[in-house]
């Protein structure tokens, strides 16, 4: 029997953990968060993308209990929060700074919270052990915070937030302060714990490749709304609007105007070139603006003129060599800059095209997406 | 860093020369055998001993640091509260009044604020001692210790504080096992600035205090006014002494732990 | 509600020991000098009712502070204690840049060291820093002996209970206030800007004059207000080091008070020096808030 995929989003009956109604919080004038609803299910790892000043921080903030919504209702598991001051709530948050207490060694910074529950010695020793097992950092648990390295802070910031078994636990860009091949294993490390502790994680960043490899859905934000909350592979492949194409990954983006309507639709996109096809589900009526969205990785580059829908003629403008791809910037007659990309599949690239090359780029009637804003 | 010119040797030779030479001269006469100032007439301890002699300075010493240690005491503690008002509670009545209360001190001559103090101590007729000379420098040193702490609750890292609140902790459970340890550094300079504020203050406590209590500053004012006193230089030696040797070593304790630390902050990277 | 309790316990003493006793002196200074205990004129009369307050009030009046502009004393002490102060904060300037333009430049493993150096005298006590200088500057003090020995001199100079003893005074105690925020500016100013300006064409110099001393501006300023503001209401260095010609604003107000027991008057002159000195702490406060915004 095939397993059946994590989408309690798609289940009409399932009840979400949290829900946000409405939620506005403005701070004087500025509204860093604009009439948002959102569910996020339990077990799953939700992360919130978007710029610095976006408001994914206070979203998650809200949810801690450090900021009260000024407008709308959060429910955790039914029941509104706004009452429940945040050392009283079963939502847990691991900081940005880690904020480990620097005075309490590492295992006292774990036990912190099971202190605070009045927990007898012996649970809280056996939950201490077990948080330093799932953290791998049982040498280290007489430390203090200085004499640990980022790495293992950043084990112990999480090993404290989920010493409590929150029903909900917070990672405010758990990951920033790390170096690049340390976050790419830590990230693998983080969902494997989720994983085994079955708890709900929100995780905050303004990393896409983080929030894509690690989350099971992602919210786009952009100034206090969300954009787009849909799974890693729909928001890449299906962007909802050309912010979210643009934020996420490279893209070509081609205004124009929808020539022949249908569910072939024909864009005019300049002035005596032939129209460009692509295939859309939604409506357009003639004459509308639209917005063609092409990932690099979907136009193909050649010497030689190739049949298809989509066929157009350049000059290379730049090249920027990747090691394991290389991107071609592909200037048309009408100034449009096009980027196509090539896996350098072969060792010792025969380059076959250099600057001020004619070329031919295409992409199939499906590797665009239609957008209308 | 480049290497010093002529001109910044110079100027912290002859800087440190003028901060230090008048102290240096001040140590050296304590121990000169003749009641003149300009002439040495030989090494002698002999104003060491009529200094301990003199009931009327040992009174003053004691009533000095009777009144030094309660009023650092509770300065500290109404200076780490003020202190932690100013800096986290940001809404409340009066918050502009209050923190005017506390910067004002700092900069009004203690002329006024004596002359002021007087005045409501006769208003309400409490009479003149210990107390009053207390609840004076209590008052002021309280805004001293209440800067001091407010730079180091403004520094550190305010989210270590929500991850007390986040993990369960109350409010009071938070300041006392969260903040009160970190902030304790500067508590403790504070107190000991609130301390040495009171040891030195004359202006003030010459108007708080009564005629049967007299502190130590008073009873040096009194006594250089007509003039100097080899006695007063053996008194000033000892105070320095002391000075020196406290500063002296807490900065070499706090330079050890630093030096510490950060190199255990080096082992740890290396793991 | 223990909030409410930190809030009102520093709250209730600030008011209680520094507001109320303050509003006591700008209510005393509106008053007659009586010859009576307390010694001045009107008391609140609380048998008398509603109609005491009203009389107390009527009979408050601005007689004190006529009498300070009419008296020249007062007035002169003002300006004298204006000038001295001026003048000895420019001469704590002149001694106190160099000192830390050349802590600044130090080797970075010197300047804890140094850096205690200036604090160190700041807890010793201000009195014995003072007295320090009365066997140092008197009649036949060392600096007149030493002076008379290398023949620079052939009578002894009078230093000690003139102006100028007050000026080396006030320039020794308030050297520390002076050094510590000037180098703290001339200590965050980054080597490479000198080296930036020496490599487009500026003598070292012309460097230090258009580099070094605009971007320590704040901190000298800062240092100025520090030294300037007490050096006004100063009271022990003029009691010690200054003669009798001496006026000093801190000094009138505590001769006034203890010798010729005018509460009133006394009062007036703490409310008028107060009033004078709230435009340099409005000035001093206007500074180190554009320098925290400027580091911000």
């Amino acid at each position: 029997m095939p397993q059946k995929v994590f989408a309690p989003w798609e289940d009409q009956d399932e009840k979400p953990l949290i829900r946000f109604r409405d939620v506005t919080k403005r701070f004087g004038d500025f509204t860093a968060i604009d009439q948002i609803n959102l569910d996020i299910y339990a077990k799953e790892f939700f992360a919130l993308l978007g710029p610095s000043g976006c408001g994914k921080t206070t979203l998650m903030r809200m949810l801690a209990g450090f900021e009260t919504p000024t407008e709308g209702v959060i429910e955790l598991a039914g029941q509104d929060i706004a009452p429940v001051p945040p050392n009283q709530r079963a939502v847990n948050m691991m900081f940005q700074s880690y904020a480990l207490f620097p005075h309490l060694s590492v295992w006292e910074n774990i036990a912190f919270g099971l202190k605070r529950e009045k927990k007898d010695k012996g649970t809280i020793e056996t939950r201490v052990s077990e948080m330093l097992k799932l953290t791998r950092l049982e040498k280290f648990a007489r430390r203090k915070p200085h004499q640990i390295s980022g790495g293992q802070r950043q084990r112990v910031a999480l090993a404290r937030s989920l010493a409590k078994a929150p029903k909900l636990l917070l990672l405010d860009e758990p990951l920033g302060a790390l170096d690049r091949k340390l976050r790419e294993e830590t990230q693998f490390e983080l969902m494997d714990i989720q994983e085994k502790t079955g708890t709900t994680f929100v995780i905050v960043t303004h990393d896409q490749e983080e929030a894509m490899t690690v989350a099971s859905r992602v919210a786009v934000m952009d100034e206090g709304k969300l954009m787009q909350v849909a799974t890693p592979d729909r928001i890449y492949e299906a962007p909802s609007s050309v912010y979210v194409a643009d934020f996420i990954g490279d893209v070509n983006i081609i205004e124009g105007k929808a020539h022949q309507t249908g569910d072939r639709l024909q864009v005019d996109w300049a002035e005596g070139q032939p129209a460009l096809s692509a295939k859309t589900t939604d409506d357009y009526s003639l004459g509308q603006t639209c917005y063609l969205a092409i990932r690099p990785e979907k136009v193909a580059i050649s010497a030689e003129r190739p049949t298809g829908a989509n066929v157009l003629q350049g000059e290379v403008l730049d090249i920027a060599y990747l090691g394991n791809i290389s991107t071609y910037h592909v200037k048309l007659p009408t100034g449009h800059v096009i980027k196509a990309q090539q896996a350098n599949t072969r060792r010792i690239a025969r380059r076959p095209f250099t600057w001020e090359d004619k070329v031919w780029i295409s992409w199939s009637e499906t590797a665009a997406v239609v957008l209308n804003q | 860093m480049k290497r010093l010119s002529t001109f910044n040797v110079v100027s912290l030779t002859l800087g440190f020369a003028f901060l230090y030479l008048p102290m240096v001269i001040l140590v050296v006469y304590s121990f000169n055998e003749s009641k003149l100032v300009t002439v040495w007439a030989g090494f002698s301890t002999k104003w060491y001993g009529e200094l301990m002699r003199n009931q009327a300075f040992l009174d003053a010493a004691l009533v000095t640091l009777q009144v030094a240690v309660i009023t650092s005491t509770l300065a500290t503690i109404l200076g780490t509260c003020a202190a932690y008002v100013l800096v986290r509670i940001h809404r409340f009545p009066g918050r502009t009044l209050f923190s005017g209360m506390i910067y004002a001190p700092l900069v009004m001559p203690d002329v006024i604020l004596g002359l002021s103090l007087l005045l409501l101590f006769i208003g309400v007729g409490v009479d003149r001692g210990v107390l009053t000379i207390v609840l004076a420098h209590t008052t002021f040193a309280m805004c001293y210790v209440s800067v001091v702490v407010s730079s180091r609750l403004v520094a550190f890292d305010q989210s270590v504080e929500e991850a007390a609140l986040d993990l369960g902790a109350t409010p009071w459970e938070t300041f006392r096992l969260v903040t009160l340890p970190i902030i304790a550094p500067a508590v403790i300079s504070g107190w000991l600035l609130a301390f040495t504020l009171s040891l030195d203050d004359l202006v003030i406590a010459s108007f708080a205090a009564g005629p049967s209590s007299t502190t130590l500053p008073m009873k040096i004012f009194s006594a250089v006014r007509l003039g100097v006193s080899p006695e007063i230089n053996a008194l000033s030696t000892i105070m320095i002494g002391l000075v020196t040797v406290g500063v002296i070593s807490a900065s070499l304790v706090s330079k050890r732990a630093a030096i510490q630390r950060a190199k255990e902050e080096r082992a740890a990277e290396r793991t | 509600m223990r909030r409410l309790i930190v809030i009102a316990i520093p709250y209730l003493w600030l008011l209680a020991l520094f507001l109320i006793p303050f509003v006591i002196v700008v209510k005393i200074s509106l008053s007659d000098v009586a010859l009576a205990r307390p010694p001045y004129f009107p008391q609140w009369d609380w048998s008398a009712g509603w109609q005491g307050i009203r009389d107390f009030f009527a009979e408050l009046d601005f007689e004190n502070f006529i009498f300070l502009t009419s008296d020249d004393l007062y007035w002169k002490a003002y300006l004298s204690s204006a000038k001295i102060a001026l003048i000895s904060t420019f001469l704590t300037l002149l001694v106190g840049f160099p000192i830390a333009y050349g802590m600044a430049r130090a080797p970075e493993h010197w300047r804890p060291t140094l850096m205690m150096l200036v604090i160190l005298p700041f807890w010793t006590s201000f009195l014995i820093r003072v007295y320090s200088w009365m066997g140092i500057l008197s009649q036949g003090g060392l600096l007149n002996s030493l002076l008379l020995s290398i023949g620079l001199i052939s009578e002894p100079l009078t230093i000690l209970n003139t102006d100028t003893a007050v000026y080396i005074g006030i320039v020794y105690t308030y050297l520390p206030f002076m050094i510590l925020p000037v180098y703290a500016a001339l200590e965050k100013l980054d080597g490479s800007l000198l080296e930036a300006a020496e490599d487009l064409g500026c003598s070292r110099l012309s460097a230090f004059w258009l580099v070094t001393v605009p971007l320590s501006r704040a901190g000298v300023v800062a240092g100025c207000f520090l030294v300037f503001i007490p050096a006004i209401g100063e009271f022990v260095i003029p009691s010690l080091l200054g003669g009798s010609e001496t006026l000093m604003i801190g000094k009138v107000l505590y001769e006034e008070f203890f010798s010729n027991r005018d509460w009133p008057v006394a009062s007036a002159v703490a409310v008028v020096l107060l009033l004078i000195l709230v435009v340099p702490i409005v000035l001093f406060q206007r500074n180190q808030q554009k320098q925290a915004e400027a580091e911000a």
